[in-house]
């Protein structure tokens, strides 16, 4: 059964990412490990963990996608489940470290060695488990959203009132994060990690496995997404994006169907953001910061809003591109072109450049006199 | 189908009892009392802001009464269930504008409508069997869109999505439908087609239809409530109502 929901009805869009993704995860790290540096085919390390970044932001993209461009919820607070999917694998992280610290406190981390504590917080039991510590990277973001969810959502929060609470949200945890006695590093953050399952967290053998790791992690989070999105479910959550009295009087409760999309996308943001951390080596407060998750609906529209595989895209286009101008000379004017694109995307491309390029592949095979055969999906 | 419940408060199925709502001062309803048998297809007519749309607001679940009693089967007692609650106990409607699923095919806005356990759980993993997929043939069928099936919902002409939006409803098989100024907007032929159509479906349903155009509720041939200023003005067979002066001063005779 869970087969059949996954792989149903699948397109070659679909099935012709998944082939990259699969590639990926295997032939970067064979080319970084085995090829010598020499070799034009060879990746090098910062590469891969540069791209293995990218890849978790295309699976937070896939997962906010799912809630703004299949149900019409305009999250502005997906990097707040990001970021506590990332505090989860941090904390299994720094209980990794033991006695290896500049304190050399086999328990405490160093910066409550530095505050002072005595003893470990009661909510840092259990991370020193690799299997709980990736329970909670699900649960505390899935938690939150079901709870969260819960009230906006039976309140009939929605439009404009439910992103600016999802905001609110994301920011309160950003002040509460940066508070010291909040038992998460304060300002700092989490970091300094050594291990994780036993292995040197640099070693570019583990960097190799968390970029195979994170591109697998995409293809579920994708078929997973997927498989919602077709079955009747999706159908009925499209239905409450453009009509949502009408669904209700069709006899389907709302509220939980939103609640369903909304707390499945933040575990997947969660699994996003525990990746993510092991491959940059920190995690600390500012993931938290509203304007990370802006940044997430902007790939979103660029790449395509309602198509999985365009969220996932918009995230790498415009990660990279952020590379490339925040580290020449264009550095000081990066906000001004991401805020530039937004708006050219929003006006001229509304269908972000996934859909652009496939409408216009499909105009290239016809000729020119003939009528649109299939007029593209009204928004 | 429609034997009263043991321990019913009436036999009909759709009781409405000295019903008011105020909003801001502004009475829509004062004091409506209605009742709809089983089977019955019902006509309902009244000017601009009689209150045709909040009674089927509060009907639906919409919009709470302020006083008075909505009975549905007998014994179910509306005002206090919710939207989704009362369309699961079969009362379906269709809008005044016609409100179709644009981005979804002609075939899945049936399929959306289509009777069925409504949880997350049986969406999420639902499989559309035979009998299913024939009764939304049928209906297809019915309301003459089968060959466009495929299409988009929103490409539709505006009397094909009205049409759609009937066949929606009898994909719910709601013991009740509301339909709300159907004919509004389509041409005459469409129209005749339109009460076609309503009079097949009335065959097993029961049926509140509110209307303006007087040709279409002629063609109906069915009985007539006048509304005005929130209450009944006048109830009887359209000739009846027609002949009624007061009628005549507040709607027709203008």
């Amino acid at each position: 059964m869970i087969t059949r929901f996954l792989l149903q009805n699948m397109d070659k869009r679909g099935g012709v990412f998944l082939a990259i993704l699969l590639g990926l995860a295997l032939l970067v790290p064979l080319s970084n490990l085995l090829l010598p540096a020499s070799s034009p085919f060879h990746v090098p390390t910062s590469t891969m963990s540069l791209w293995g970044k990218y890849l978790c932001y295309a699976l937070l993209a896939v997962s906010l996608d799912l809630v703004w461009g299949y149900c019409g919820i305009l999250s502005l607070g997906h990097g707040a489940f990001f970021a506590l999917g990332g505090y989860a694998m941090g904390l299994y992280l720094m209980r990794q470290i033991g006695s290896r610290g500049v304190y050399g406190n086999p328990i405490l981390p160093d910066f409550m060695v530095f505050l002072n504590w005595q003893e470990l917080p009661w909510y840092w039991w259990g991370f020193s488990s690799f299997p709980f510590a990736m329970l909670m990277v699900l649960a505390v973001p899935g938690l939150l959203a079901f709870v969260f969810g819960w009230f906006a959502f039976r309140s009939r929060v929605t439009g404009v009132y439910l992103s600016i609470i999802t905001q609110a949200l994301t920011y309160a945890l950003l002040l509460a994060f940066f508070r010291n006695d909040m038992g998460f590093g304060g300002n700092n953050g989490l970091t300094d990690f050594k291990d994780i399952l036993g292995f040197n967290i640099q070693a570019q053998a583990t960097r190799a496995a968390l970029f195979s790791m994170t591109c697998v992690m995409l293809a579920a989070g994708f078929l997973i997404a997927r498989g919602i999105v077709v079955s009747k479910l999706g159908k009925v959550v499209i239905a409450i994006r453009d009509a949502e009295p009408r669904t209700r009087f069709l006899g389907y409760r709302v509220d939980r169907f939103k609640l369903f999309v909304f707390t499945v996308s933040a575990c997947m943001a969660g699994v996003a953001g525990a990746l993510y951390v092991p491959q940059v080596g920190i995690i600390n407060p500012s993931e938290f910061a509203p304007a990370n998750s802006i940044e997430t609906v902007i790939w979103v529209a660029v790449g395509g809003r309602g198509s999985l595989v365009g969220a996932a895209l918009g995230a790498v286009v415009v990660n990279w591109a952020k590379t490339l101008f925040t580290s020449g000379f264009m550095a000081p004017y990066w906000l001004f072109a991401l805020g530039g694109l937004f708006v050219v995307v929003t006006l001229f491309l509304p269908k972000g450049i996934l859909g652009t390029a496939e409408a216009l592949w499909a105009r290239r095979g016809k000729p020119d006199n003939a009528p649109a055969a299939e007029p593209a999906p009204a928004e | 189908m429609n034997a009263p419940v043991p321990g019913a408060l009436t036999s009909s199925l759709l009781y409405l009892d000295g019903v008011s709502v105020t909003f801001d001062g502004f009475k829509a309803i004062r004091g409506l009392s209605l009742t709809i048998e089983p089977g019955e297809m019902r006509a309902i007519i009244g000017p601009n802001g009689a209150g045709k749309t909040t009674m089927m607001d509060i009907i639906t679940g919409k919009t709470k009464p302020d006083v008075g009693t909505v009975m549905f089967g007998g014994s179910v007692d509306l005002t206090k269930l919710d939207e989704a609650a009362i369309a699961n106990l079969g009362i379906g409607r269709k809008f005044q504008k016609p409100t179709v699923f644009d981005s979804h095919t002609i075939e899945d806005n049936i399929l959306l409508a289509l009777k069925s356990k409504r949880t997350v759980g049986r969406t999420l993993f639902w499989k559309t069997e035979d009998p299913q997929q024939k009764r939304i043939d049928d209906i297809l069928g019915i309301i003459r869109l089968a060959d466009r099936r495929d299409r988009l919902a929103g490409l539709l002409s505006h009397g094909q999505k009205q049409w759609l939006e009937i066949g929606m409803l009898l994909a719910q098989d709601p013991k009740l439908l509301l339909v709300d100024e159907p004919a509004a907007g389509m041409t005459d032929g469409e129209t005749a087609q339109t009460a076609v159509l309503l009079k097949e479906i009335a065959r097993d349903h029961s049926v509140i239809v509110v209307e303006h155009d007087m040709g279409f509720i002629r063609e109906l041939g069915v009985k007539v409530t006048v509304l005005h200023e929130g209450a009944v003005l006048a109830e009887g067979p359209l000739d009846h109502v027609s002949a009624n002066e007061r009628v005549v001063e507040v709607y027709l005779g203008r």
